[in-house]
């Protein structure tokens, strides 16, 4: 998965969110491989990238499963493309919302899961934000939401890659202090290693009575390619065909 | 929905607000997949007796505007037709991007109902006021701006939503318990059709809101002193019937009258079709000002901003007396 999002990136010929797209390549493997139960027409579990910028994971993962094929992956980042750097909604290809501006995911995957549940349908929402997404004040709003509603159909993960856009994130939102305040919002919260697919396996098939479940899982930015790792020149590089070949050797 | 003029005094006695809850009441018995969400504000929205009534089809959120509407998305993609409440300047400014994104760029088909636009909110001041909402919501792709005239005009447009797919819309309620309605007996409402109060050929009034009375008032002011205006109530603000624009071209003056600022609604939104439609057409806005204005009572309000018949009918006297822009 991590050699076709470089090559989809690479094939652009444009910057692109590759850092972290990287750090949650192995949450997507491990939803879009074992997790999530797939159906297009009539989708079981769904899942809402709300850290919109990492679209090149998820894009991967829809690649890998078969609903995006290569021409249409390598479309990615070009003129009037619907696959661009943040998610446009198409349930024909699996993409569930579109997203791009950050803080919105939870709310929306939050009515998903209380529409689920009043028409007791079987599946789960899971949604996925980043570390520096729980800076936006929906998020929290959101929180309150789900755990007055009691969504144990609700999972979120949340991406601790430690950065964003301008640099390390500030030690009051790190990953310990992203538990205790999931925690604190009510949540049946879990920590794991976010690039461990064991872990990852366990702790995404988890679920509390009557709570809505939040994984914190710590991620490393541009995971899998020495030079880009915890290097946040990347959040937003231009790949070329030098540095590809570097980054797929050590895949 | 068909209404008699006992209903319809009766309801703009009880106002938007208690009617908006009372209407829902009416659509929960005939549409099973109807959601109302509230952020905080059952009581404020008149749906203290559909909540009781109703608890499945009914939930409240808490003060989350933002979160209000991505909660309401979901259900909606899920199939729920979803109406959700708050003041119009808390929907419309606080969740603005939450409505960009979710019903305008997603296209989920939710009904944002607006209380208390307009001066309606009175003492409790401009932070409640919904002065500029037209101007934000008509400027986000896909999302319709319905602006009925008075209860049993917000009825048929409630209705209408409810039972058809129109798409996303803004639904936005001025005037208070008490304040005069417009219809006295039942009319023909569609989506997007203006309607036709009064024929006239000296001069064009077009009007949005519970303010449309005062310009019905107004025109038999007119009429007693030889003016005759032709009157239009737009409800229907996005999308602009194409009537309109064909109307306007057929007269040399016309009027535009909101409670709204002057930036951005009904005046602007016709300014931009004279300006690209009509070569002899001049326009006259009697609107809000830019500008945070005083507090004080809705009737107090209205007439500070000449939003009453009487200040209505005579800077309309004042207009006709104009020369006429062509002479021939």
């Amino acid at each position: 998965m991590r050699r076709s999002l470089l090559e989809i990136s690479l094939n652009c010929g444009e910057a692109a969110h590759i850092g972290g797209g990287l750090s949650i390549v192995d949450i997507m493997a491990t939803l879009y491989g074992s997790v999530l139960k797939l159906n297009l027409k009539n989708p079981v579990d769904r899942f809402i990238l709300s850290k919109g910028h990492g679209f090149l994971g998820l894009l991967s993962a829809l690649h890998c499963v078969g609903y995006i094929k290569k021409d249409e992956a390598m479309k990615f980042q070009t003129n009037g493309s619907e696959l661009i750097a943040h998610p446009i909604m198409n349930p024909e290809i699996g993409i569930e919302s579109s997203n791009g501006s950050l803080g919105q995911g939870l709310s929306y995957a939050t009515g998903l899961a209380i529409a689920y549940k009043k028409k007791k349908k079987k599946g789960s929402i899971f949604t996925l934000v980043g570390d520096g997404e729980c800076y936006e004040g929906s998020i929290w709003e959101a929180a309150i939401t789900a755990t007055e509603t009691n969504l144990e159909n609700l999972v979120l993960i949340v991406d601790c890659n430690g950065f964003e856009n301008d640099g390390t994130i500030n030690d009051k939102m790190n990953f310990n202090e992203l538990i205790s305040k999931w925690r604190g919002f009510g949540w049946n919260t879990i920590s794991c290693d976010g690039h461990n697919i064991n872990e990852l396996l366990v702790s995404l098939n988890k679920r509390a009575i009557n709570k809505p479940t939040a994984i914190i899982a710590k991620t490393i930015k541009g995971k899998g390619v020495e030079f880009m790792e915890n290097n946040n020149d990347w959040h937003h590089g231009r790949l070329t065909q030098k540095l590809f070949d570097e980054a797929v050797k050590g895949l | 929905m068909d209404f008699n003029e006992k209903e319809s005094k009766q309801w703009s006695r009880m106002g938007p607000r208690a009617m908006f809850g009372q209407f829902m009441l009416d659509i929960a018995e005939k549409n099973k997949d109807l959601m109302v969400l509230s952020a905080g504000l059952r009581r404020s929205s008149g749906l203290e007796r559909f909540k009781s009534k109703h608890p499945d089809k009914y939930l409240d959120i808490g003060i989350s505007e933002q979160n209000l509407i991505g909660v309401a998305a979901g259900l909606a993609r899920d199939g729920y037709k979803v109406f959700v409440t708050s003041f119009a300047p808390f929907l419309s400014m606080r969740a603005s991007e939450q409505i960009r994104m979710n019903l305008g760029y997603m296209e989920h088909g939710v009904n944002v109902v607006a209380l208390g636009s307009g001066l309606s909110m009175a003492y409790l001041g401009n932070s409640h006021f919904g002065l500029e909402d037209i101007a934000i919501m008509r400027s986000i792709p896909n999302i319709n701006i319905s602006s009925p005239a008075d209860c049993a005009e917000m009825g048929k447009i409630l209705n209408d939503y409810a039972f058809s797919n129109h798409g996303p819309s803004y639904i936005r309620l001025t005037g208070i318990p008490g304040y005069p309605s417009l219809y006295e007996k039942n009319y023909d409402y569609k989506f997007e059709k203006p309607v036709t109060l009064k024929n006239g050929k000296d001069l064009l009034i077009l009007s949005t809101g519970s303010v449309t009375v005062q310009s019905l008032l107004a025109t038999r002011i007119l009429s007693n002193n030889g003016v005759e205006a032709e009157l239009i109530n737009v409800h229907t603000l996005k999308p602009l019937s194409n009537q309109i624009v064909e109307k306007l071209k057929l007269f040399e003056k016309v009027v535009t009258i909101e409670e709204h600022s002057i930036f951005g609604g009904l005046y602007s939104i016709i300014a931009e079709k004279v300006a690209t439609n009509c070569s002899n057409t001049k326009l006259f806005p009697i609107a809000l000002p830019d500008a945070f204005g005083p507090t004080g009572t809705y009737n107090y309000l209205l007439d500070y901003h000449g939003l009453t018949s009487e200040k209505i009918a005579k800077k309309i006297l004042k207009i006709s007396q104009e020369k006429n822009l062509v002479s021939d």
